[in-house]
C-alpha cells in the first residue's frame, strides 16, 4: 500500500469549484431549517422574559396560567435538575432565570400550549414579583469597587482581593523586559480603546421541537452549530442520561459561533416532559438580540514602542472584556492574539473578564481576538504615521515567523503571514491612488484554529457510490469540501460521493462546529476513514487473487498487482469491489477516530480604502482587498466566501453594529432596523487573494480559514478612517454621529 | 380583531367611529402589519380601504396629479408625469423600505403612521400637497402639512382617513429634492432629512423656495425663514450660509440611539443645502 504521509500537492477534485449539494434545496425553500419540523400533536412553547437589567425574583406565580384555555404546561427554573458543575448550571440558569434575573430578556418562565396565541395569551397571566436591583451593563463601571455586583462568588483565585466581585478571571501573557524595550523607542503611543457588543446577527433565529416521554427517552430537532453540545448540556439540565436522548441538527441558517450553547432545546424538553406532547419554540428576532450570546464589549490600553526605522521595542496591552452576567473566559483568546503577528523581544498582555447585567456572551468567529487585535494595529498604524514609516513595510519588519516565540508562549512552525504581507505589498491595490477624504488602511489578523474531537464512518454501496457520514453541522460548506476529499482520496467522481450529518445516536463524539476545524479535522478523519476503506478493498481483492495483501496496491482508483511477481490481474475499480462485497466478507466500510492536532494557526492581512463625508461623519468602504493563507483551498468558492464574509462582518462592526442599553439598563435596539447589520448596497466587491502554504498536520495541507477573515477589518477600517478624517478614532463603532463629532472637535 | 371591507367611504368612516376599541386602518399595510407581528398594538378593529373608488389610482388634475391613497410607491415611481412634475416627491417616496415593501407602502400611510422621519412628507410639505380627508361629514381638503401632529399621531378626527393626495401644478423653471442621512445606503430610517422645492425666474433666480425638514422635531416642519432665505438669490453662498442657520434654528430633536441632537441639527442643515442644490439644478438653474 503506498499511501503518502506528506501533505499531498497533486489534486484532481480538491481545488475545483463543484456545486453544492444543499443549493438546489436552499434556494428552492425545500431545506429543513429548525423551525420547519413539526410533530402530531405538537405544542407551541413561548417564554416569559425580565424587563429588568437586574432583580430579584421573589416569587413566580403560574397558576392563573395554568388554568388557561389550551395551556398544557407551564415550568420555571425548579422544573430542571441540578447539574454537578458551574459550566452546565450557568447554561440552566440561562435557560431560566434563578433566584435573580440577571439582564433585560432574562428567561424566567415558559409555558406549551395549543396554539401560538393562546401560549402568548398564558404568558401574561404568569405574575412574577420582582424586587429591582441597581445594574450595571458598562464593563468600566462593573469594575469598580461600588458597582452593583450580578453574581457573589464567582472570581477565580488568580483576581487579586479588593476588586469587584464582577472581575471573575485575570490572565497574563508575555516574555522581554518591558522597561527596557521601551527604554530603546524612539516614539511611544499609548492609547485607551472601547468596542461596542455586536451580534452574530444569523439569519435564522434558534428553533427547536423536542420530545422527552413518561419513559424518559427524547428527542430534539434543532438548528445548532453542534448536536452532541445540545446533548450534553439537556442531559444536565434536566437530569437524563446521554444515552435516552438523540439530538438531530438541522440545516442551519448561519451561525458564526452563536449556535455554540444552548437556549430554548432545555425548556422545551422540560416542557415536553411536563405535558407530554412534542414542543416546538422558535425564538423571535428580539429574543435573540435580547436573549442569546452577543460578543464581548471592551475597554482596552495598548502601549508600543518603536524606532525611527520602524523596529517594535516593546508592547504591552491591558484588555478588560465584559461577558454578560456569567464568567467568561473571551479575554484570554484576546489576550494570547494580540500581538501574535509580531516577532516582538519584549511583549505584556493583561486581561480581565468582567460580569455585568446582559446576556451571556457567546462565540462570534475568532471570539476576543478581533478587538484586542483593532486596539493593537490602531496603535501600530498611529505610530507609522507619526515616523512616517509605510505601514506594510513596518508589519513585514516585524512580522512573526517560523521560529519565532510567539507572545502567547508557543514558538511558530510554518506560519503564512509573511508571505500574505508581501503578496499585499505587490498587489495594484496597495498604490492605488487615493482621493480626497480618502483613507487606506490594513490590519494584520490572527487566529488558532482547532482540530478536536472527530467521528467519521464511510460506507461504500453496492453501486460503487460513497456515503460519508459525519457528526458536525455544515455552516460553511463542509458537505462539499467532506465529499470531495472523500472522492480525492478514493479517486472516484465528486458526484459519487453523498455526505450526511449524524444525529447523536448515530456516530461517537464529535467536538461542535468551532474553531475552524470541520473541513481541517472532518476532512483529516474522511480522508483516514477513506485510507481504512481502501486498505480494505486492498485486502478483500489480495484473498480473491489469493495473494498476500502487501503484494496488491492501490493505484489511479484501483486495485493492482503490487509488482510483476505478483502476477498478471486486471486491475478492478471500486465499483467493481463494491459490487461483489457481499461474497469477499461482507460491507467495506472506513472508520476513523480522533482528537485532531496540528490545526496549524492562521493569518490574514486586510486592505481598505474609505472615503469620509466630513459634513455628516458619514464612511463609505471604497475598496476591500483580502489576503489569506488556507493551507489548501479545497473548494475556493467557499473559502472566498468565507473571508468575504468576515469582512462584512467587520464592516458592520467597525461602523455601525451596537448593543446599546438606557439608562435602565435595557437594550434600545433589539431589531435588524436599528442593530444595523450592512446591507448589500453598502459594500463594494471584496477581492480575495488566497496563498497556500500547505498545513503539514493535514494529508492535504489544509488549514482552517472561517474565523481569521473577521479579525483584521476592526482595525483596517480604523486605520482607513483615521486617516481619511484626519483624527484618531479609538472607539468602536465608528457611527457617523461619533464620527463627525471627532472630525468637527479636531478641527 | 374585527376585519371589516366596507363597500363604501361612508360606510368606512361609520365603522371607525362606531368603534369603542382602538382601530387600525389597512392600505399597503407596510406599518400596520409590521406593528401587529412586533405585538405593538392589537386593534379591534382593522378597517381595510384599498378596494375602494379611486384608492388605487393617479389621475391629472388641474394640472397637477391625484394620487389615491392605496397608490404603492412602485406605482408612483414608474408614472412618468408625476415624476417628471415632483421628482423629489417620487424620491422621498422611493426611499422608503426595500423593493418589496414599496410594492405595497403608499404615501398617505407614511403619513398618517405620524413618523416624524417620515420620508415621503417633507417633499409634500415643500410641494403644497393636500390630502383629501373623507370623514362623518363628507370630504375636506386639508394641506400635508397640517396632518401630522406628533410622532404617531394626526390631527385626523375619529372616523376620517385619506382617500387621495393632490400635487398641485407645476410653473416652468421648478424643481424639488429630498435627502436623507442614514447611516446605511438603504433599508434605513432617517436620523434626519430635508426637502427644498424651488421655482426660479428665466435668470435663475430663485422666486419661491419651501425648505422642511425631517426628524429632527416632533412633526416634519417647513422652515419658512429657511426659504425666504433663498429667495431672491441663486443659492449664492451667502444665501445658503442664512438658509442652513435658519434650518438649524428650527431643529428641536432629540438625543437617541439614532442620532444626536448635535449631529441631527447639523446634517439637516448639510442635507438641506445638497437638496437645494439638486432642487435648483431640476429648475434648469446654473450654478
Amino acid at each position: 500500500m503506498a499511501l503518502d504521509s506528506n501533505p499531498k500537492q497533486d489534486f484532481k477534485i480538491v481545488g475545483t469549484r463543484v456545486p453544492r449539494p444543499d443549493g438546489i434545496d436552499k434556494v428552492t425553500g425545500k431545506a429543513m431549517y429548525g423551525a420547519d419540523i413539526s410533530a402530531p400533536g405538537m405544542l407551541y412553547g413561548r417564554i416569559l422574559r425580565s424587563p429588568h437589567a437586574h432583580a430579584k425574583i421573589l416569587s413566580i406565580d403560574t397558576s392563573a396560567a395554568e388554568q388557561a384555555p389550551g395551556v398544557k404546561a407551564v415550568v420555571t427554573s425548579a422544573d430542571f435538575a441540578n447539574p454537578g458543575d458551574d459550566y452546565f448550571r450557568d447554561i440552566r440558569d440561562n435557560c431560566l432565570a434563578a433566584g435573580k434575573a440577571l439582564y433585560d430578556g432574562h428567561a424566567i418562565a415558559a409555558v406549551a400550549a395549543t396554539s401560538k396565541s393562546a401560549a402568548k395569551a398564558a404568558i401574561r397571566l404568569i405574575k412574577v414579583e420582582y424586587e429591582v436591583l441597581p445594574h450595571v451593563t458598562d464593563v468600566d463601571a462593573a469594575m469598580a469597587p461600588d458597582a452593583p455586583i450580578v453574581q457573589e462568588g464567582r472570581a477565580l483565585e488568580n483576581v487579586p482581593k479588593g476588586m469587584s466581585q464582577n472581575v471573575t478571571t485575570h490572565v497574563e501573557f508575555g516574555h522581554g523586559d518591558l522597561d527596557a524595550g521601551f527604554a530603546k523607542a524612539d516614539k511611544i503611543v499609548e492609547r485607551s480603546f472601547k468596542t461596542a457588543a455586536t451580534h452574530q446577527g444569523y439569519i435564522e433565529p434558534q428553533a427547536c421541537m423536542a420530545s422527552l416521554g413518561a419513559d424518559g427517552r427524547g428527542e430534539v430537532w434543532c438548528c445548532t452549530q453542534g448536536q452532541y453540545m445540545v446533548r450534553a448540556n439537556c442531559a444536565e439540565v434536566l437530569g437524563i442520561e446521554a444515552s435516552q436522548l438523540r439530538v438531530i441538527s438541522s440545516e442551519i441558517g448561519g451561525g458564526f459561533g452563536g449556535k455554540t450553547t444552548t437556549f430554548i432545546e432545555p425548556v422545551a424538553l422540560a416542557l415536553s416532559r411536563k405535558s407530554g406532547k412534542p414542543v416546538k419554540i422558535v425564538m423571535t428576532r428580539e429574543e435573540v438580540l435580547r436573549a442569546t450570546g452577543p460578543t464581548v464589549s471592551t475597554s482596552m490600553d495598548v502601549k508600543i514602542g518603536m524606532t525611527k526605522d520602524g523596529r517594535i521595542t516593546a508592547a504591552k496591552a491591558d484588555l478588560r472584556y465584559q461577558g454578560g452576567a456569567f464568567p467568561n473566559g473571551t479575554v484570554e483568546f484576546g489576550a494570547q492574539a494580540a500581538f501574535a503577528a509580531y516577532d516582538l523581544e519584549a511583549v505584556q498582555t493583561l486581561g480581565w473578564s468582567v460580569m455585568t447585567n446582559r446576556p451571556k456572551e457567546v462565540a462570534y468567529r475568532a471570539p476576543g481576538a478581533p478587538t484586542a487585535i483593532y486596539a493593537v494595529e490602531s496603535v501600530v498604524d498611529e505610530l507609522c504615521q507619526d515616523l512616517g514609516l509605510d505601514p506594510l513595510d513596518v508589519r513585514i519588519k516585524n512580522a512573526a515567523r517560523k521560529g519565532t516565540l510567539s507572545a502567547y508562549g508557543p514558538t511558530f512552525d510554518e506560519i503564512g503571514l509573511l508571505a500574505t504581507l508581501e503578496a499585499a505589498k505587490a498587489h495594484p491595490h496597495y498604490s492605488a491612488p487615493l482621493g480626497p477624504n480618502q483613507g487606506r488602511g490594513l490590519s494584520c489578523g490572527f487566529w488558532f484554529n482547532f482540530g478536536g474531537n472527530t467521528c467519521v464512518s464511510l460506507n461504500l454501496n453496492d453501486d460503487g457510490t460513497v456515503g460519508v457520514v459525519e457528526g458536525n453541522p455544515d455552516i460553511g460548506g463542509s458537505r462539499a469540501s467532506i465529499s470531495m476529499m472523500a472522492a480525492e482520496e478514493l479517486d472516484i467522481p465528486y458526484d459519487k460521493v453523498r455526505t450526511v450529518i449524524a444525529d447523536t445516536s448515530s456516530l461517537g463524539f464529535n467536538d461542535v462546529t468551532d474553531g475552524s476545524r470541520v473541513t481541517f479535522a472532518v476532512g483529516l478523519a474522511t480522508i483516514e476513514a477513506a485510507r481504512a476503506a481502501k486498505r480494505e478493498m486492498c485486502s478483500r481483492v489480495a484473498k480473491i487473487w489469493g495473494l498476500e495483501e502487501d503484494a496488491v496496491t492501490w493505484e489511479d482508483g484501483c486495485v493492482k498487482p503490487a509488482g510483476p511477481n505478483a502476477g498478471e490481474h486486471p486491475p478492478m475499480s471500486l465499483a467493481e469491489i463494491a459490487a461483489i462485497a457481499n461474497n469477499t466478507g461482507g460491507p467495506i466500510a472506513g472508520h476513523h477516530e480522533v482528537n485532531a492536532d496540528g490545526a496549524g494557526v492562521s493569518f490574514g492581512v486586510h486592505l481598505v480604502d474609505t472615503e469620509v463625508d466630513p459634513e455628516t461623519g458619514a464612511t463609505k468602504i471604497l475598496r476591500y482587498t483580502i489576503f489569506q493563507d488556507a493551507g489548501k483551498a479545497v473548494h475556493p468558492d467557499y473559502v472566498e466566501g468565507q473571508m468575504q464574509g468576515g469582512a462584512v462582518q467587520g464592516i458592520g462592526w467597525a461602523l455601525n453594529e451596537e448593543y446599546i442599553y438606557g439608562e435602565d439598563g435595557r437594550l434600545q435596539n433589539p431589531g435588524f432596523l436599528d442593530y444595523r447589520v450592512p446591507v448589500a448596497s453598502d459594500l463594494p466587491p471584496i477581492e480575495t487573494v488566497i496563498l497556500e502554504i500547505p498545513n503539514p498536520g493535514h494529508p492535504y495541507g489544509v488549514r482552517g480559514v472561517g474565523e481569521t477573515p473577521i479579525v483584521p477589518p476592526l482595525a483596517a477600517i480604523a486605520n482607513a478612517v483615521s486617516r481619511a478624517a484626519g483624527v484618531r478614532l479609538t472607539e468602536l463603532p465608528m457611527s457617523p454621529p461619533r464620527l463627525l463629532k471627532a472630525i468637527t472637535e479636531n478641527a | 380583531m374585527k376585519y371589516v371591507k366596507p363597500e363604501s367611504f361612508e360606510v368606512a368612516s361609520q365603522l371607525l367611529q362606531n368603534e369603542s376599541g382602538t382601530s387600525r386602518i389597512l392600505a399597503g399595510g407596510t406599518d400596520v402589519l409590521v406593528q401587529l407581528k412586533a405585538e405593538m398594538v392589537e386593534p379591534d378593529l382593522m378597517v381595510d380601504l384599498k378596494h375602494l373608488p379611486g384608492m388605487q389610482d393617479i389621475t391629472a388634475e388641474n394640472g397637477g396629479y391625484r394620487i389615491g391613497a392605496a397608490v404603492p410607491g412602485a406605482v408612483v415611481g414608474e408614472h412618468d408625469g408625476v415624476k417628471a412634475m415632483w421628482p423629489g416627491v417620487v424620491e422621498g417616496l422611493e426611499l422608503i423600505g426595500s423593493t418589496q415593501v414599496q410594492g405595497r407602502a403608499t404615501m398617505a400611510g407614511n403619513l398618517c403612521n405620524g413618523s416624524p422621519a417620515a420620508d415621503s412628507v417633507p417633499a409634500l410639505v415643500t410641494a403644497g400637497a393636500m390630502a383629501r380627508v373623507h370623514g362623518p361629514d363628507g370630504a375636506r381638503d386639508v394641506p400635508v402639512a397640517d396632518i401630522p401632529q406628533g410622532p404617531g399621531k394626526t390631527n385626523l378626527s375619529k372616523g376620517e382617513f385619506i382617500t387621495s393626495i393632490f400635487l398641485p401644478a407645476r410653473p416652468d423653471h421648478a424643481g424639488d429634492a429630498y435627502l436623507r442621512f442614514i447611516p446605511r445606503t438603504e433599508m434605513d430610517i432617517a436620523v434626519s432629512s430635508a426637502a427644498v422645492s424651488l421655482v426660479l425666474d428665466a435668470a435663475g433666480t430663485c422666486r419661491q423656495a419651501h425648505v422642511a425638514v425631517g426628524a429632527v422635531a416632533p412633526t416634519v416642519r417647513l422652515v419658512e425663514k429657511a426659504g425666504k432665505a433663498l429667495e431672491g438669490s441663486q443659492l449664492d453662498s451667502d444665501a445658503i450660509a442664512a438658509m442652513k442657520t435658519a434650518v438649524e434654528a428650527a431643529c428641536n430633536p432629540i438625543d437617541d440611539k439614532r442620532g444626536t441632537i448635535e449631529f441631527r441639527t447639523k446634517t439637516a442643515a448639510v442635507l438641506a443645502e445638497r437638496a437645494a442644490r439638486i432642487a435648483y439644478s431640476r429648475a434648469g438653474g446654473q450654478s
